[in-house]
This record gives structure tokens, C-alpha cells and sequence, in this order.
């Protein structure tokens, strides 16, 4: 069984979505389920930093060893950091998709309650995977 | 269409808590049992097992049998001893591929053929239209179970669950009554993964035994199954073709690099051999190149190649390479752009990325244990 950490938001796409301590940055990333559905990650196309993105817009892209996907924005904001360790480490998305495997950080211009309020919460993201 | 097919291992897939299918042809396909890295891994350093029972085999019988193969192949069959096996293709008229196969010389009136999966109904029809004199074709597809053992350990383990004489075998030489597992096979020292190995083709009945048996032999030596995935980065390191991706029916074997396997000058001519020999003679418009990627990125099927600002053709298969960690795939180009060293551009999602073409194939192994080629 995939992992599903409760506290975070889900998006159906299998993103998710992190509140920050402090306010105003979300931290998003690809669930358990996901990079166990994609197999080897070998390849992470990272977001721009700067870039302003829609929620639920394509925002770069995880390739395995077989497959390109693409990587969809859980929130709109803008981009403000990423996960650079994963160019040289791609396969942290694999080993730990919730910690090291993170991939960038939005600045939100609402709460961050507000941009994550529309996402799953982790029991409704449970029977989405069902 | 109908429902996905299996194979008579697909009741193992299940032991493997890893382990993903996917449609390949129509069939449902292990993609992996552990992870297509490791798979990959273990097939260039030690050995893997592979279930490709969903591969077509034909068989074509009688006195008329060779006739009609060097009618129909564009590789030489009259060169072939019964117990040797050869490859080659069936080309249309116009020289585009319908499929790429192996023949098997069973007797001196019978052959074998192995096909694609998704190719076999059409290969049985190309055969059938052009029966002439005293030749029967059979589909012994449904009956056969094929698995690969590859690598470089395949040899140690299959001499442990077969008789010494299968063990002994000179590429692309087969033995047609062997024992392995206890049970009669057909072995033959071929592959599709750019190692040494074996193939071995038993009554579908008796494929779990086999299964189970080689992988038993094999576990001292770190054997692993090894799924579709894995598979297709070992023969792409290679530059072995796919059908479908390298080779179609709108790309000739000469393009596809396949020259060696086309006997223009074989005795009766054969289909196809027109149009091939004026490709010959003209010059191929196009060629299938090794490239790599020098920005970050990797190379999938159907993206357009450009160089000096525009398109000049597309990768036919990518990926990243497990074993030399580097971006690479196969690209038909117009052939003013194939020489080694030529920098090209890769399209992906919008961003034209820089590449070179390269020699091929990406991955040769060594002949010699300690010497050779990297």
C-alpha cells in the first residue's frame, strides 16, 4: 500500500500540496501512489522559478525509465524555489515523494487555507486511489 | 477489439508486489516485476528471464517451404543448415517493412518463424496470399510459450536445467528436442538485448515448470525476471529495431540501417527487391541515427529533430540509458544530416533542445571477459 500522509492536501491528478509554517508558501510535490505508478523516476523537468502558474496547469514534467508525465500545479502562485537537488537526484521522488522528494514552492497571493481548501484532504484523496 | 490476451506465466505476475502491466499489442504484459532499472541492471551484469510467449510463431512446411520464404524474406534462406536460424524481413512491394522476424530451419522442409506479437494475423495473411505449389502454414502461436534467458551468467544457468549441448550453442544455432527442465524445448542461442542468451520455446502447458525451474537455477546468480520495459532500453542500447518505432511499413530496411539482412543479389529476386535496389542505387533519403542529448532531457518517439532551423526528422525510440546514464534515442533523418558528430535539436514540450548524432550502438558488450570495447 502506497503511502497517504494525513495534513496534506491532494490533488486527483496525484499531487500534493503543503502550507508552509509562516504563511503564504505552498509547498507541492507527487504522492506515493504516483511515483509508484511511474516506477524509476530518472528525470524531473523542474517549474521556472518566477513563473506564475494556474491551478491545475502544467508546470514541467516526471519521466521514468518507460514514460513522460506531466506535472500539474495544485495552486495558482507564483514559483519561488525548487527542489534542485532533484536534477542530480531524480529518484528521491521515489524514495521519499513527501520529504526530500518535494519539487517546488509557490507563493500563493490568497490564505493558504483558501488555494488549498479546494484540494482532497488525505481521506478523500484514500477513496480517490480506492 | 477484444479483450487483452495473456501468456501462460501471467499467474506469476502476482508474486511480484512491484509488478505493473501494461497493453503491449493487445496483450497484457508484465512492464516490470521489480523496477526497469534493476532489470536492466541485472541483465548486462548477471541475467534475467523473460515471459515473450506473446510473440507470433508460424511454421511453414513442405517441399515448396524455401521457395516461398525467398520469395517473400529479404535475408538469404538457401544459406541456412537445418538447426540455424536467421533474420530477416517481409517487405511490400515498395520496400517498406511489414514486420521483422526470425526463421528457423527445422528440416530441409520446414521452418519456423517468429514474429510480433501484433504483426502475427497480418504476417499468416502475406503468407497465405502468396502460397504456391505444395507448402502448408500452421499458427502454433496459442500452443508456444516463449522465455529469454539473457545475459552474461545465461550460459552458467542454463547448463545447470539443460542438457551440456544447449549450453555449447553458437549464435543463432538451436537445438529442436532439448530438455530443459525436464521438459522438451526448443532452445536457441538468440536475443533481443544485446547480450549473450538463449530463447526457448516449449508447449504453452509446460511454460510455468520452465518458469519456475530456470528461475531456481538461476537464483545463486542474482537471476531476476525481467519485464517489457527493461527489455526495450537493453535492445535500444543495442540499436535493435522495434517494429512499430524503427521499422513500419513507411520505412525501408535499408533506412533502418538493416542493409547486412537484405540480399538484393540472391538468387529469384524477392518482394520488394525492386524498390530496395533503386534505394541502394539513388542513395537512402533517409537514415536511421544514434543521437544524444547534450541539454537535460530525454528523447521520446515522435519528436521532431531540427537542424539549421528546421525539421528534419523525428526520434523513433528514447530513453534514458540505465547503463551509461546519458539521454539517448534513435532518429530517422534525412540523410544529409546522419554523419556522426552532426549537431541537431530535439523538440520536447515546446523547448528545442541540443544534441549530437552518434555512433551506434549505444552499448556494445565485451566479447572478452576483462578485455574490449567500453
Amino acid at each position: 500500500m502506497s503511502e497517504i500522509r494525513e495534513g496534506l492536501r491532494y490533488s486527483e491528478e496525484h499531487e500534493w500540496a503543503l502550507a508552509e509554517a509562516g504563511g503564504g508558501i505552498v509547498r507541492i510535490g507527487i504522492t506515493d501512489h504516483a511515483q509508484s505508478q511511474l516506477g524509476d523516476i530518472v528525470f524531473v523537468e523542474l517549474p521556472e522559478v518566477g513563473a506564475a502558474v494556474e491551478a491545475g496547469a502544467s508546470v514541467g514534467a516526471i519521466e521514468s525509465v518507460k514514460t513522460v508525465s506531466e506535472l500539474y500545479s495544485p495552486v495558482a502562485g507564483k514559483v519561488v524555489r525548487v527542489n534542485e537537488a532533484l536534477i542530480e537526484h531524480p529518484e528521491r521522488v521515489n524514495e521519499s515523494p513527501y520529504d526530500e522528494g518535494w519539487i517546488a514552492e509557490l507563493e500563493v497571493e490568497v490564505e493558504t487555507e483558501e488555494a488549498l481548501g479546494r484540494l482532497l484532504t488525505a481521506e478523500q484523496y484514500r477513496a480517490h486511489t480506492a | 477489439m477484444s479483450e487483452a490476451r495473456r501468456t501462460p506465466l501471467y499467474p506469476r505476475y502476482a508474486d511480484y508486489p512491484a509488478a505493473r502491466c501494461i497493453d503491449f499489442g493487445g496483450w497484457e504484459m508484465p512492464v516490470q516485476f521489480y523496477g526497469i532499472q534493476q532489470e536492466h541492471e541485472a541483465v548486462r551484469t548477471r541475467a534475467g528471464l523473460f515471459d515473450v510467449s506473446h510473440m507470433g510463431e508460424l511454421e511453414v512446411t513442405g517441399r515448396d517451404a524455401e521457395r516461398l520464404l525467398q520469395r517473400l524474406t529479404t535475408n538469404d534462406v538457401s544459406r541456412l543448415a537445418i538447426g540455424q536460424a536467421q533474420y530477416t524481413l517481409f517487405c511490400k512491394p515498395d520496400g517498406g517493412v511489414i514486420d521483422d522476424l526470425l526463421v528457423y530451419k527445422l528440416a530441409q522442409d520446414r521452418y519456423g518463424l517468429v514474429v510480433n506479437a501484433a504483426n502475427t494475423q497480418a504476417d499468416a495473411a502475406w503468407l497465405r496470399r502468396h502460397l504456391e505449389g505444395d507448402v502448408t502454414l500452421r499458427d502454433r502461436s496459442d500452443d508456444t510459450a516463449l522465455l529469454a534467458l539473457q545475459g552474461p551468467l545465461a550460459e552458467r544457468i542454463l547448463s545447470r536445467a539443460a542438457e551440456a549441448r544447449v549450453a555449447e550453442l553458437a549464435p543463432f544455432r538451436f537445438v529442436p528436442d532439448a530438455r530443459v527442465c525436464g521438459v522438451r524445448a526448443l532452445v536457441s542461442r538468440t536475443g533481443y538485448t544485446g547480450e549473450d542468451g538463449f530463447e526457448i520455446y516449449v508447449d504453452a502447458g509446460d511454460a510455468l515448470r520452465v518458469w519456475d525451474g530456470l528461475l531456481q537455477a538461476g537464483a545463486p546468480d542474482g537471476l531476476l525476471p525481467v519485464g517489457l520495459g527493461a527489455r526495450d532500453t537493453l535492445r535500444l542500447e543495442a540499436r535493435l529495431p522495434l517494429y512499430g518505432h524503427e521499422l513500419t511499413e513507411e520505412i525501408t530496411p535499408l533506412e533502418a540501417g538493416l542493409s547486412p539482412f537484405v540480399k538484393l543479389a540472391k538468387e529469384g529476386g524477392f518482394v520488394g527487391r525492386e524498390a530496395l535496389a533503386r534505394q541502394q542505387e539513388d542513395g537512402v533519403p533517409r537514415k536511421l541515427v544514434g543521437v544524444e542529448l547534450l541539454d537535460r532531457g530525454i528523447p521520446r518517439a515522435d519528436y521532431p529533430v531540427y537542424a539549421e532551423g528546421r525539421q528534419i526528422g523525428a526520434i523513433t525510440s528514447g530513453t534514458q540509458s540505465p547503463t551509461l546514464k546519458r539521454s539517448i534515442g534513435l532518429a530517422l533523418v534525412e540523410a544529409a544530416y546522419a554523419a556522426r558528430g552532426t549537431e541537431v535539436e530535439v523538440e520536447i514540450r515546446d523547448k528545442r533542445l541540443r544534441a549530437a548524432v552518434v555512433a551506434t550502438p549505444f552499448y556494445r558488450r565485451q566479447l572478452v571477459e576483462g578485455g574490449g570495447r567500453t
